[in-house]
């Protein structure tokens, strides 16, 4: 028996005390009760624990409590260089690190003014590789979301899939899914050889069983009527609510910041923007937002392919170049406020930066995360449905947790 | 598409003590706080400039030697694709402010989340809540001349 061990004093209200409950069970109406779901729970996708107030099936409101994955990404932040935060941010979007790296990096070089030096090579790679990653995002986006409706062999098709975009990423940065790969003025190392190989070959593995899913999981008839007309999210509501990425365009906007923006090689691929039809039901419902994910994963594709043409013709690999020939010494910007925003797999990702000009240090830097946002239009659009499809809207929404607490 | 003067002028009709700051991206106006929800109403509803989303809300502490707080509101206009950042300078004392939750329903939790690491208050807040730290959390963690507690529920808080 160890002697220096600890002996925490756990006390039955803790969990009350800590993080109390909204609504006081004096103050109900005879039918009503309050339902604990989560945070321990494989519906909620991680920790997040909802206060559900339901009238039998019907709830009447919906309380998420959040916190408990809270790892003070801005903290740390605030007491570290700009080059060392960079896994902090792999750490916020844990299934989509890539994608928040180069939002990072981008946002540091412009406030730096080093963006235009960065080499084309270096930008092709950077978006080939947030593509990818963006792939597999979604991949979990629907797996997961299949298995909370029920469908189990998706998950593992998914999985099995995903894990060829996860050995790639691997290959090429030494993590699987926190990655550090995307730094501030360039890559931690070019392409190994051979890559570029054997991800067309993937892409060739992959493109039939997309077609293969759509059909096992999307056009599935048990899946569309879990999931048509429920949680039709409005756009004029999610866009005051300030929800982003596939949720706002599966309400029906065209909306799409590499797009928008277009920001690194963006404006020289060829992808379109889907958006959600109401095809199976409503504009904006559950099955719109897995549709979108699902239309979205092809437009990837396209543009992983558009990258690997690019990168094996006019920006093929030379012996002179070296990824990290931009990476500056020393990260010193100039004193100024910066906000920067970029497109990842579950939408806006945006930091806000104030350098004060004398230090490496950011003097604040704010993470303004997708899920975050995404997630506070819950409570909005499951007032007066059914507990069933609570859990419906919560897969569909595709937070993840350790975005929204960072 | 307004640019910047455009709205800068828009928002001196409203509130006529204004000062710009151009030196950051994006451009930033500094208002004083008694006029922001005003400010605020008349840059989402005017159709010339219809700032439809709060794309980020920031609080910021700058420390005791300014002994100031700050609230940086990043905007966002879809139609126009024009993004504007209003600042809002506060005493660090008693910082008190009007919530713009009326306005943008986004900001109802990214108010919550500057009260919880800041101790800002936010005026007409429906539930001014902690939400990231637990709810009996001493201090506000972000601030300049935070310590942190030594115990919390009898777990050592420094490791």
């Amino acid at each position: 028996m160890p002697t220096d061990h600890i002996q925490y004093q756990y006390k039955p209200g803790n969990l009350v005390e800590s993080e109390p409950n909204k609504f006081n069970p004096e103050n109900l109406r005879s039918e009503e009760m309050i339902v604990n779901l989560g945070p321990q729970h494989p519906s909620t996708h991680g920790v997040l624990r909802l206060e559900v107030l339901i009238d039998g099936e019907i709830i009447r409101d919906v309380v998420p409590h959040l916190g408990y994955l809270h790892r003070c990404f801005e903290k740390h932040a605030e007491n570290l260089p700009y080059n060392q935060v960079i896994p902090f941010v792999d750490r916020m979007d844990y299934v989509a690190a890539m994608n928040s790296e180069h939002v990072y990096a981008m946002g540091v070089e412009r406030m730096l003014g080093i963006a235009g030096q960065i080499p084309k090579r270096v930008e092709y790679v950077r978006v080939l590789m947030a593509e990818l990653n963006r792939i597999a995002s979604h991949f979990i986006a629907l797996g997961t979301y299949g298995m909370d409706m029920g469908a189990f062999t998706p998950f593992f098709w998914i999985m099995r899939d995903r894990e060829h975009i996860l050995r790639l990423l691997e290959w090429a940065s030494g993590a699987r899914l926190l990655y550090n790969y995307i730094w501030i003025g360039g890559l931690f190392y070019d392409l190994p050889v051979g890559f570029e190989q054997k991800c067309s070959e993937f892409i060739s593995y992959i493109k039939p069983k997309l077609k293969e899913l759509e059909d096992l999981l999307l056009k599935n008839d048990i899946f569309i009527r879990r999931t048509a007309n429920v949680g039709v999210l409005p756009l004029n509501l999610a866009i005051n609510y300030g929800v982003t990425g596939p949720m706002l365009r599966a309400s029906g906007l065209r909306f799409d910041l590499r797009k928008v923006d277009g920001y690194s090689v963006y404006p020289e691929l060829e992808f379109n923007v889907p958006i959600g039809e109401g095809l199976k039901g409503t504009m904006g419902d559950c099955w719109d937002r897995a549709w979108v994910r699902m239309l979205e994963i092809h437009e990837s594709v396209k543009i992983v392919e558009q990258c690997l043409d690019k990168l094996q013709g006019e920006h093929k690999r030379t012996k002179e170049f070296n990824p990290q020939e931009f990476v500056p010494k020393k990260i010193r910007p100039q004193a100024q406020d910066f906000y920067i925003r970029g497109e990842t797999p579950k939408g806006e990702l945006g930091f806000f930066f104030r350098a004060d000009g004398k230090s490496d240090i950011p003097f604040r830097c704010k993470g303004r995360s997708c899920s975050f946002s995404n997630l506070s239009v819950l409570p909005e659009i499951s007032k007066g449905i059914l507990v069933a499809d609570l859990i419906a809207i919560i897969g569909s929404i595709d937070m993840v947790m350790g975005e929204v607490d960072r | 598409m307004p640019d910047f003067p455009q709205l800068l002028e828009i928002v001196k009709n409203i509130s006529p003590d204004v000062t710009s700051d151009e030196k950051s991206s994006p451009k930033a106006v500094i208002i004083p706080a008694g006029s922001l929800t005003k400010v605020c109403t008349e840059l989402h509803q005017n159709p010339a400039t219809y700032f439809d989303m709060l794309s980020c809300l920031t609080g910021i502490d700058n420390g005791l030697q300014a002994n100031t707080m700050e609230v940086v509101y990043n905007l966002y206009s879809i139609p126009f694709n024009v993004s504007l950042a209003v600042k809002v300078i506060l005493p660090r004392e008693n910082p008190v402010i009007d919530s713009v939750t009326s306005i943008w329903r986004t900001a109802d939790w990214h108010e919550r989340e500057a009260f919880d690491m800041f101790g800002i208050q936010f005026k007409g807040h429906r539930d001014l809540r902690r939400i990231l730290l637990p709810a009996d959390w001493q201090g506000y963690p972000l601030r300049k001349d935070y310590t942190h507690q030594e115990y919390y529920r009898n777990i050592k808080v420094e490791y």
